[in-house]
């Protein structure tokens, strides 16, 4: 088997030291204070259950929530947008920031905005684009991706983050004192936020009863980037879809102790259309862009249940192969568990059907996914896919294949053993193999133990339930 | 009361790694109280090709189990693995007759260690052995068959062993089936963590419930030089554990 692109990214991810102690501190961070969380949460696990019972009603209804949103986004004073996929999506919004005649953009965290390629099409439509959520502002100075869906920056050490800002911030700030760092951000980015003309941000919830759209955010900036340009924009997901606000308040309960562990996030904010008659502040016009790309598609297939998820992280904090990797070497816009299951969604199997087989099926992110996604078994239905679609490699194929002629042949499969054992143990020195043909995977850094000279049903054939003396 | 009949499920890395487990099995369901066999008819329970998306495989493989076991009270194996995907046997059918042989299969299939301390409830009896001991929760016995405090009171009953408790008992040591062969460099990083903390609490053995993550750990760690002898938890608690432990020179 050759090097994957996958395989190449995560040998070079691993062979970064400095990688592993960001990924350590953020995400053994994040373990320490959700289990703290829910652990003063009884009614976790009944909450769980009733926000899956939520995601699953709205996904049953998706299109009579999507009629009834619009119908009161709309009479609330926003237009709303529909896009197919996500080349729709970022036409649309380019579009609006063009017709605004916009020369400067702000935009709030969002990760539906980078699977879209919102930061790409903006630059290149030529519009000036400031990324406000610190980390996001980290990310574009380092002309990169997150890595991660909560801390999109948690790859980057405050060493590397003082060398990024040492270069671009005027005045530098002082790279030994974090404080410094954050004021100097909050300075330049503050600067921005009130000159904008457009600002664009996502949405945790889309609320159908009342047309508004809710996030969430610890900094406080997204309310600073959407509320004093003229236009705001939300681009959001249809999965995002609530009936009411009380729905919204449930998940997002899960959704911070999840995420943060923390009990509320600083800041949730709710817009339900431009600002009004009589309003002291908010944007002239309101634009919702309703994303597609994938979704309903998933909805009719094996995939359906991935639409409850919140966005939270937690599968990746709890994740053992991204805590070794981390978040670029999945390769998608969506790392870790849940990125596995819907990079293959959004950019095809055949780019990355190394994701779904990347995972020990542990199942400790299906254990703390909030809404109780199956994440082992959707992984499972990919390698299905993939097994179906003869997108597995030929020698696999085909030791599988020998493998299960002779399993579902007992008496040849016990004579096997028989004559296997001893030519497996002519590679033992003492009780170990240290290097064995074919077996480099595991032989190359792990010794194997030398087998049995018989088998157990060998031993058992001769001797019954009384075993060898 | 008449005893129940157990039909072993040896599991193919038993059978051909490391017997002991297979007999040790078997004595602690003997001493338990059951009738125990071991159908002749028995080699894989196809998670290989379960796990690789290979489901018509699967599927044949578990006829085949289903054939040799559903006549018996109970199916016990040494693993939380295979007995996993053998409660899994369900999904792998559209067939109405086969899912509900695989259904009863299901529900009567158990790994040792659970299987002793819930259905049978025993206890050992004056099994000893003088060492210190951490514990491994394996991934599949813990989250799909809720194997966590039972194989811990079990210990509890063998004297002279103290138990020492592991940073990070249920996080996956990156064993993985065949994952640990395909991402090989990504294993080997897990693993590694793995051991480190194995070594950190300074005891004589590592014990766990699954044959693939032992020789994954006990691999690793003897390829780093760590001194750590491996055992799986039903040698232990079968009073085995006094001989060659995972790749010792018997
Ligand atoms: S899959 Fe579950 S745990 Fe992972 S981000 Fe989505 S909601 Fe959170």
């Amino acid at each position: 088997m050759g090097a994957s692109a996958f395989t190449q990214r995560a040998h070079d991810a691993l062979a970064d030291p400095n990688l592993k102690t960001a990924i350590d501190r953020t995400t053994g961070t994040a373990e320490t204070k959700r289990a703290a969380a829910v652990g003063a949460f009884p009614e976790f696990q009944a909450a769980r259950a009733r926000g899956a019972a939520i995601k699953d009603h709205v996904i049953a209804n998706l299109d009579h929530y999507l009629v009834e949103f619009e119908r009161n986004a709309q009479a609330a004073g926003a237009h709303v947008h529909w896009a197919r996929d996500k080349a729709e999506a970022a036409e649309i919004v380019t579009r609006i920031c063009k017709d605004a005649d916009a020369k400067l953009v702000t935009r709030a965290k969002s990760m539906l905005g980078e699977e879209i390629g919102l930061p790409h099409a903006l630059d290149d439509a030529g519009i000036e684009r400031v990324e406000t959520d610190l980390a996001e502002h980290i990310i574009q100075l380092a002309h990169e991706r997150p890595s991660h869906i909560i801390w999109p920056a948690m790859h980057r050490t405050r060493e590397d983050v003082a060398t990024l800002f040492f270069k671009d911030h005027h005045p530098p700030p002082d790279a030994d004192d974090p404080a410094s760092m954050v004021a100097s951000a909050r300075r330049i980015l503050r600067e921005k936020f009130m000159s904008a003309d457009v600002g664009i941000s996502g949405a945790n919830f889309l609320i159908a009863d009342t047309g508004a759209t809710c996030t969430v955010t610890n900094e406080g900036n997204a309310e600073l980037s959407t509320t004093p340009p003229r236009v705001h924009i939300v681009t959001a997901g249809i999965e995002k879809l609530v009936p009411s606000t009380d729905h919204a308040m449930a998940l997002l309960r899960l959704l911070v102790r999840s995420a943060t562990g923390g009990e509320v996030t600083q800041y949730t904010t709710f817009h339900s259309g431009p600002k009004r008659p009589g309003d002291a502040d908010g944007p002239e016009e309101m634009h919702i862009v309703l994303v597609d790309n994938g979704r309903s598609r998933m909805v009719g297939d094996e995939f359906r249940q991935m639409l409850r998820c919140i966005r939270c992280g937690a599968c990746m904090n709890h994740c053992v192969v991204y805590r070794q990797i981390g978040g670029h070497a999945y390769g998608g816009t969506y790392p870790g568990p849940m990125g596995a299951v819907l990079t293959p969604v959004l950019d095809g199997l055949a780019q990355s059907r190394d994701l779904p087989h990347a995972c020990t099926m542990n199942g400790r992110c299906e254990e703390v996914c909030p809404v109780q996604i199956p994440l082992k078994t959707l992984l499972k239905a990919w390698r299905v896919r993939s097994w179906d679609s003869q997108q597995e490699v030929g020698p696999l194929r085909m030791g599988l294949g020998l493998w299960g002629f002779a399993a579902r042949r007992p008496r040849l499969y016990h004579f096997g053993t028989r004559l296997a054992l001893p030519v497996m143990r002519l590679f033992g020195k003492g009780g170990w193999i240290r290097r064995m043909p074919f077996a480099g995977g595991w032989t190359d850094t792990r010794d194997l133990p030398k087998p049995a000279a018989r088998s157990f049903m060998s031993q058992h054939a001769n001797h019954g339930n009384e075993g060898p003396k | 009361m008449t005893k129940p009949r157990v039909g072993l499920f040896v599991t193919c890395l038993v059978d051909a790694m490391r017997p002991q487990i297979g007999w040790a099995t078997l004595r602690l369901l003997e001493r338990a109280g059951c009738n125990v066999e071991v159908p002749r008819a028995q080699t894989c329970c196809g998670q290989p090709a379960g796990n690789s998306g290979d489901k018509r495989g699967a599927e044949k493989l578990a006829r085949q189990v289903i054939e040799a076991f559903e006549g018996y009270d109970y199916l016990v194996g040494p693993s939380g693995s295979c007995v996993g995907q053998i409660r899994s046997y369900p999904t792998l059918f559209s067939d109405q007759g086969w899912r509900s042989r695989a259904e009863g299969l299901s529900r009567k299939s158990f790994e040792i260690l659970g299987f002793l301390n819930d259905v049978m409830g025993w206890k050992p009896e004056g099994v000893r052995l003088d060492a210190t001991a951490t514990y491994h929760d394996s991934c599949s016995g813990l989250r799909e068959l809720g194997v966590q405090e039972q194989p811990r009171a079990l210990l509890e009953g063998v004297e002279g062993l103290q138990m020492r408790p592991l940073d990070g008992a249920n996080v996956c040591c990156g064993f993985g089936g065949t994952f640990c062969v395909k991402y090989p460099e990504i294993s080997t990083a897990i693993v590694s963590e793995k051991a480190a903390n194995i070594v950190d609490t300074g005891a004589d053995l590592l014990l766990a419930g699954d044959l693939g993550c032992l020789m994954n750990m006990a691999g690793r760690l003897h390829r780093e030089g760590a001194a750590t002898r491996c055992f799986h938890t039903a040698e232990v608690l079968a009073g085995m554990a006094d001989g060659p432990a995972i790749g010792e020179e018997g």
